[in-house]
C-alpha cells in the first residue's frame, strides 16, 4: 500500500502510523451537548465507500494528513495536511 | 568553565567493501531550524549570507562545507556552520551531540541503501541533490544524494553502531554474491 505524504510524495505504508477517522479533528464545542462529546469520541461511520482518515507520517517528515481512500476499491484518491488544513 | 571535547559516535570509523566505503562524518554543529508560523521567507533571507536559502522540501543545499537540509515539515538542520541570529524567526535548538553522520559512496552504496529503505532509491525518483526523511531498516534517518553513488545518511546517535553494523552487514552480503 503506497500513500501520498503532501510533502515527501509517494511512500510506503510503513512509514505512516494510522491515528483514526477524519471525525477527531472535528472537536465539538465546548458549549455543545454530552452527546456531541460521545458522538465525537465513540460513535464511528463505517462506511462502504470513500472514507478520511488521519494519519501520521511517523518514519518520514513528521507530518499529520488526512488521507482519503476507497475501502471498497482500496483505491487511495489523495491527501492533504492536517495544518494546512486548519490554516496554521 | 571547562573546555570539553565533543566526540564523535563512532569515533571516525571506516569501512570499504569492494571499492564502497562507509565512513563516519565528523558533521561539527548540528542546529535545527524550525521558522515560525510564516517567516520561512525571512529565514531564508537571513542565511543568504552562507550561500543558500531555507531549503525546499525534499532538498539540501552545501556552500563552502556548510550545509542545509531540509528535515521534516517547517524543519531544516544546518550542518557545520554558525546559525546566523534568527530571534524571532525561528526556533533553533543544538542537536549535535543528537546525530551521527555516515557517508556511504561507491557502487553497492544504492544497492545496500535499498536493503533499507522503503523508498524508490533510483536516481529519476531521488536525484543528485535530494534529501528525504525515510528510515534505514527501523531507525529514523536523513539521507542525502550527494552523488549518483554517494549518499549522505544522519542518524540518531543513540542507534550508531546499530545503523553501521546493518550497512555493514548489506555491504559484506552483496559483495560476497558478487563475488
Amino acid at each position: 500500500m503506497r500513500i501520498p505524504c503532501p510533502l515527501c510524495g509517494s511512500r510506503d505504508r510503513r512509514e505512516f502510523y494510522y491515528y483514526g477517522s477524519e471525525d477527531y479533528l472535528k472537536r465539538p464545542s465546548d458549549q455543545g451537548s454530552i452527546d456531541d462529546l460521545d458522538n465525537q469520541l465513540f460513535l464511528r461511520d463505517n462506511p462502504a465507500g470513500v472514507t478520511r482518515d488521519v494519519w501520521y507520517h511517523e518514519a518520514g517528515c513528521g507530518a499529520w494528513m488526512v488521507v482519503t481512500r476507497n475501502t471498497v476499491s482500496h483505491e487511495v484518491l489523495g491527501s492533504e495536511l492536517v495544518a494546512k488544513k486548519k490554516g496554521a | 568553565m571547562p573546555e570539553l571535547i565533543a566526540k564523535t559516535a563512532l569515533a571516525g570509523k571506516k569501512l570499504v567493501v569492494a571499492g564502497t566505503t562507509l565512513a563516519e562524518i565528523d558533521h561539527g554543529a548540528v542546529r535545527s531550524i524550525a521558522p515560525y508560523p510564516g517567516q520561512e521567507l525571512a529565514v531564508g533571507q537571513a542565511l543568504l549570507p552562507l550561500g543558500f536559502g531555507f531549503p525546499a522540501v525534499n532538498s539540501f543545499a552545501e556552500k563552502d562545507g556548510a550545509l542545509i537540509a531540509w528535515a521534516g515539515r517547517e524543519q531544516a538542520f544546518l550542518i557545520g556552520a554558525d546559525c546566523p541570529d534568527l530571534g524571532g524567526l525561528a526556533a533553533v535548538t543544538d542537536q549535535s551531540g543528537g546525530w551521527v553522520s555516515l557517508s556511504l559512496q561507491g557502487p553497492l552504496a544504492v544497492e545496500a541503501l535499498a536493503r533499507y529503505v522503503p523508498m524508490d532509491m533510483r536516481l529519476a525518483a531521488f536525484p543528485v541533490g535530494a534529501a528525504a526523511r525515510t528510515p534505514l531498516y527501523h531507525m529514523s534517518m536523513v539521507l542525502m544524494r550527494v552523488a549518483e553513488d554517494g549518499f549522505r545518511l544522519m542518524l540518531f546517535r543513540s542507534m550508531a553502531r546499530t545503523a553501521w553494523h546493518e550497512i555493514e552487514v548489506a555491504l559484506k552480503t552483496l559483495a560476497a554474491r558478487a563475488a
